[in-house]
């Protein structure tokens, strides 16, 4: 596909990442046209800060990606409201209602919503993944005194740490043996416990919950949690039924190859909702990060104006901030990656040999010196990483010497 | 409100009135400046609001923050003694007037 041949580009999903692909075409200088369709009615956000600052201050003017000005400035025609329901790829067709966007090349940018488990009256909880959720889960928390929180990963840890902050009494539910299980290593997941724990809120893993009513949350062990306010932050499942329904493979999101090509070379997939092969690591991963959603924007974005932009091999990065600790991952681990922690709580995760992710806390230079070390050497070995990350040097410190 | 000059790499000026207690990085987006993208909004992640401060405010702009040089020798155009994360400067009464250079390059 080279430039020349593409005359409009349709992103259907105005968040992070379909805004990151529409403004990189116009930064790479794509002179066509530029759709961007999402179903929010908001300029495109940022979501991250829904559950740090936006949560204490409620000031949204802090949240735009860009003004609205950005979009008529570059050309970008941004049509908010408007949710997508088909796609007719026989003629390069996108359909809105009665609305219809004709395409060359199509993005796919639909994000993820919230996975709703099976629990009896779930609908009295609020949700955390979009701008008039955390408005709603301010003004509930504003009134609550007791949380509870269904899922222990970032987005309810983020959230708990918040409303202990605000003075609110916080239990965590959690159905997995640890926190954050998915993502971080155990040492990782047992400081942030300990860490919750000192910041009084109730931490309960192992525990998932059963039903919600007047009285609080139920857990399936029988036990009942007071709670006025009920978060459910229990994963995300991929918004990737549009892909399926038009005959897209889809298998934990959309399939895209390295070069984050659909199974239908006329459309990309992108961010929350596509599934990318890592990059010389043999497997498929669908991340929920800034990080993917940008780079794999930009990739695209390359790729579509050059005609050719290689292998998708951006190093994975992620915060996350919890009260006074932020935490940041270089590169990425499984979960039964072993782990290995250093004097000072960080961790290395490896595969056999090879070093997959550094997880560090408060550590921003050991941070960035394992993006450096992964985005220069391709398979970091363990004799690599531990002379690259200063590790014997740290240690020396730690001990005095 | 102080004012904050933003120098575009082809010479071109804006001076916006900034609001105190606002990052220069903030300042520019609220302002539509080019230049700056931000893309993790403010969290020393991604080195996207990379901003060379002007030699005549050399040392008068603070210190680099912990981990700042480290994301900063990231940044996709060169790093200088004078290079900042505009989402790192806070707005105050002592950089009124500042000018900041924004780099060919972010991303
Ligand atoms: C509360 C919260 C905190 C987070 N914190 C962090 C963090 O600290 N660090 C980090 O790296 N990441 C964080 N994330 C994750 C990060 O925000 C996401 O990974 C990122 O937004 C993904 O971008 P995306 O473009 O793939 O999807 P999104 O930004 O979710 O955008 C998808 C958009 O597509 C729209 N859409 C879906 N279907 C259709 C359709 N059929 N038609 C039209 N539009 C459609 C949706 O409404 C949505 O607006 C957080 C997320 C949340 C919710
Ligand atoms: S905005 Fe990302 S480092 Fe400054």
């Amino acid at each position: 596909m080279i430039a020349g041949a593409l005359r409009d580009i349709v992103i259907v999903g105005a968040g992070q990442g379909g805004f990151q692909a529409a403004a990189s075409l116009r930064q790479e200088g794509f002179t066509g046209s530029v759709t961007l369709i999402g179903t929010e009615a908001d300029l495109p956000y940022q979501r991250p800060p829904l559950s740090k600052a936006f949560l204490k201050s409620g000031n949204a003017d802090q949240l735009w990606l860009r003004r609205a000005d950005f979009y008529e400035k570059n050309a970008i025609t941004l049509v908010p409201d408007c949710r997508v329901n088909r796609i007719d790829r026989d003629n390069s067709t996108v359909y809105a209602g009665d609305r219809r966007f004709r395409y060359d090349h199509l993005i796919l940018a639909t994000g993820c919503r919230n996975a709703r488990p099976p629990i009896q009256g779930l609908e009295r909880a609020l949700d955390l993944r979009t701008l008039s959720d955390a408005r709603r889960l301010r003004t509930a928390a504003a009134r609550a005194r007791r949380c509870a929180v269904i899922g222990g990963g970032f987005i309810g840890l983020e959230f708990a740490a918040v409303a202990a902050g605000l003075g609110l009494d916080v239990i965590v539910a959690e159905q997995a043996s640890r926190l954050m299980a998915r993502a971080v290593s155990p040492e990782i997941s047992a400081r942030f416990a300990d860490k919750h724990r000192g910041l009084n809120v109730d931490i309960r893993v192992g525990k998932s919950a059963a039903a919600i009513d007047d009285a609080g949350l139920h857990l399936a062990d029988g036990s009942t949690v007071a709670a006025d306010l009920v978060l459910l932050a229990a994963g995300v499942v991929p918004n990737a039924e549009l892909a399926a329904e038009a005959g897209l493979i889809v298998e934990n999101g959309i399939v895209v190859d390295e070069q984050l090509r659909t199974s239908d070379p006329n459309i990309s997939a992108l961010g929350d909702c596509a599934a990318f092969p890592m990059h010389d690591r043999g497997f498929r991963v669908r991340l929920e990060s800034v990080q993917a959603a940008t780079d794999h924007a930009r990739h695209i974005a390359r790729r579509l104006t050059k005609g050719d932009a290689g292998p998708y091999s951006a190093v994975p990065w992620f915060w996350s901030d919890q009260a006074d600790w932020k935490l940041q991952i270089a590169g990425f681990a499984q979960p039964d990656d072993e782990s290995e922690m250093l004097e000072d709580g960080s961790v290395l995760r490896f595969s056999g040999a090879r070093l997959t992710a550094v997880e560090t806390i408060n550590a921003p230079k050991l941070h960035m010196k394992a993006r450096r070390l992964f985005a220069e050497t391709p398979a970091p070995t363990r004799a690599e990483a531990l002379a690259r990350l200063d590790v014997e040097e740290r240690r020396r410190m730690a001990a005095g010497a | 409100m102080v004012q904050i000059t933003f120098v575009q790499p082809d010479g071109n000026r804006t001076t916006i009135d900034a609001a105190i207690g606002d990052s220069v990085m903030q300042t520019a987006l609220a302002n539509g400046v080019d230049g700056i993208f931000a893309e993790c909004g403010g969290a020393m992640m991604c080195a996207t609001c990379h901003c060379y401060v002007d030699e005549a405010w050399a040392g008068r702009t603070g210190k680099r923050e912990d981990g700042e040089e480290d994301m900063l020798e990231c940044a996709a155009s060169e790093m200088r003694e004078t290079s900042r994360l505009s989402c790192q400067l806070k707005v105050s009464q002592d950089i009124d007037g500042l000018v900041v250079h924004l780099p060919e390059e972010q991303a």
